[in-house]
């Protein structure tokens, strides 16, 4: 008989899982990482390595630590008094922990769509070139360019274009939160975060935005948390699993999903008691 | 294997396997009775088994309709996916076996006719041997057991074994006398599907295996039937 196998090595939880060559190589390395929230610990010794122009899952039950662990990735825990962190997270040569990395720069490189679509109350087209306007740019031409082709890529353009300078919020849910992807890629990001972008959003829509996702891995690498498993197995290449602020296992999507190699990893997929 | 939060999706899976049981407690039935109307030319029993594999093919489309209606309705995963998956081809096995069963019982016509015949006692340890297959191979998959998946794995080498022998015994008989060709060519039928049927519960202890460990049986099945060498596939079952 023939049958789907997972070809994963067994993890530790901890220790770096190194995708298998034959990608286009590692975005961001992240390494024994931890985080406190004042004196209470949210994420232990994370490490992980997600792909370059692949899909990354992270799920786990809520309060695991993905929406820390994704902030963490540009440094959206600045904000937040009384946090603390150690360990590595490397973008390239770069470990964007350094106290010199320059933030704003880091964060033009990342794009972040979050749980909730949350244009900016002003127009379509003003919400889209708002990181080039951020950043200076009043090259009229360059913008509507951009504008265009943001849209295009969010799979917006056909819904949008004759609208483009009517109230975002006039826009449905599922068209906002495309708009905020289109935003998000606009300012030209390499990787894109995205928090639970489908939560709010009915079946149709939260197909038309796994369909972008898919085509956007082409250009961008991806993280996405997800409460959906089913979108996990769906839209993701690599899928890590979290529990209490742990990695307790990282693999690819079909490996998790057909034949975990961690106890906790099958209750939770399965929906069994862990 | 913890329970399922939703306890509803342990009972239906639960109602599967109940299902798998029934079917394969009629499967082995029907060769028990198949194989004891054969050796008592006994046309009443044949005659019962072969209008009692309508029930066991009702069963394998009740088995086929819940699993494909639990898949979607609950999108299993992992060992729940592979479980459903192997349900609905394990009853596909049973089926096949049942077919057997009643193809060995359709036989009892013809032989009751002929001669009796001293082989019809090799026949009957095929039989039991078989049996034994499908009761444990079944207790395996209820249980998931997979030591005892493998140990039927293993016993179909002795099926082969013994059908290699009855194979050659029969086509002595045949090449002896032209008369006895009718009759043995009957016997020869029943002792291919007794091996086709030691088959079948091999693929379901590998199926076992399957399920509970998440990848296939890596050993080689071992195969000492060779008596499709002697005679080709004359009799028309390439071996699965
Ligand atoms: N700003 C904060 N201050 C203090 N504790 C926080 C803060 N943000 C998160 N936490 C705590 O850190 C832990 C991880 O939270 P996080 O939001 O990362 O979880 P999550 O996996 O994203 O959960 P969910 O699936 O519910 O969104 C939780 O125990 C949470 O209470
Ligand atoms: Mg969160």
């Amino acid at each position: 008989m023939t049958v789907v196998t997972s070809h994963r090595s067994p993890e530790v939880a901890g220790t770096a899982y190194h995708p298998a060559a034959g990608g286009h190589g590692i975005a961001v390395e992240i390494d024994k990482f931890n985080l406190w929230y004042g004196k209470s610990q949210a994420l232990f010794d994370v490490s992980l390595a997600i792909e370059k122009r692949m899909v990354t899952a992270l799920i786990g039950p809520s309060g695991c630590g993905k929406s820390t662990l994704l902030r963490a990735l540009n440094r959206m825990n600045d904000l937040i008094d009384g946090v603390r962190i150690t360990g590595k997270i490397a973008i390239g040569p770069q470990d964007i922990l350094d106290r010199g990395t320059d933030v704003i720069q880091l964060r033009k490189r990342m794009g972040m769509v979050f749980q909730k679509p949350n244009p900016f109350p002003m127009s379509i087209f003003d919400n889209v070139v708002y990181p080039l306007r951020v950043d200076g740019v009043r090259d009229r031409r360059l913008l509507v360019e951009t504008c265009e082709q943001a849209l295009k890529s969010a799979a917006l353009w056909e819904e949008a274009k004759d609208r483009l300078y009517e109230s975002a919020l006039s826009l449905s849910g599922g068209q906002q939160q495309r708009l905020c992807i289109a935003r998000a890629i606009a300012g030209n990001p390499e990787i894109l975060l995205m928090d639970e972008p489908c939560s709010a959003l009915d079946p149709m829509a939260t197909s038309r935005i796994e369909e972008l996702i898919d085509g956007l891995k082409a250009d961008y690498t991806i993280v996405i948390v997800t409460h959906n498993m089913q979108q996990a197995a769906r839209v993701s290449n690599n899928t890590a699993f979290m529990y209490l602020g742990r990695l307790i296992e990282y693999g690819d999507t079909d490996g998790i999903f057909t034949n975990p190699t961690e106890a906790q990893t099958l209750a939770y997929v399965t929906g069994r008691f862990g | 294997m913890p329970e399922h939060i939703v306890r509803s999706f342990d009972e239906e899976l639960a109602k599967v396997k109940e299902l798998i049981a029934a079917m394969g407690g009629l499967a082995e039935a029907q060769l028990s009775d198949a194989t004891e109307a054969l050796a008592r030319r006994d046309t009443v029993l044949a005659d019962r088994v072969v209008k009692a594999d309508a029930k066991v093919d009702a069963i394998e489309i009740e088995v086929e309709s819940l699993t494909v209606s639990i898949i979607a309705r609950r999108q299993p995963v992992a060992i729940d996916l592979r479980g459903l998956v192997s349900a609905i081809k394990i009853a596909s096995e049973i089926e096949r076996i049942a077919d057997y069963a009643a193809n060995i019982a359709k036989r009892t016509f013809a032989l009751s006719q002929s001669r009796a015949w001293d082989d019809i006692r090799a026949v009957v340890n095929i039989s039991r041997l078989a049996e034994g297959m499908i009761r444990d191979v079944l207790d395996a998959y209820l249980r998931d057991d997979v030591a005892l998946a493998i140990d039927v794995w293993h016993r179909d080498e002795e099926v082969d074994g013994l059908y290699t022998n009855l194979f050659r015994s029969l086509l002595t008989y045949m090449m002896e006398d032209a008369r006895n060709i009718t009759a043995c060519t009957h016997l020869l039928f029943v002792a291919k599907n007794l091996e086709r049927i030691g088959d079948h519960a091999t693929n379901i202890a590998e199926m076992v295996h399957y399920v509970v460990r998440g990848h296939p049986l890596a050993e080689k099945r071992p195969k000492r039937d060779t008596s499709s060498f002697e005679l080709g596939t004359a009799l028309g079952d390439k071996k699965g």
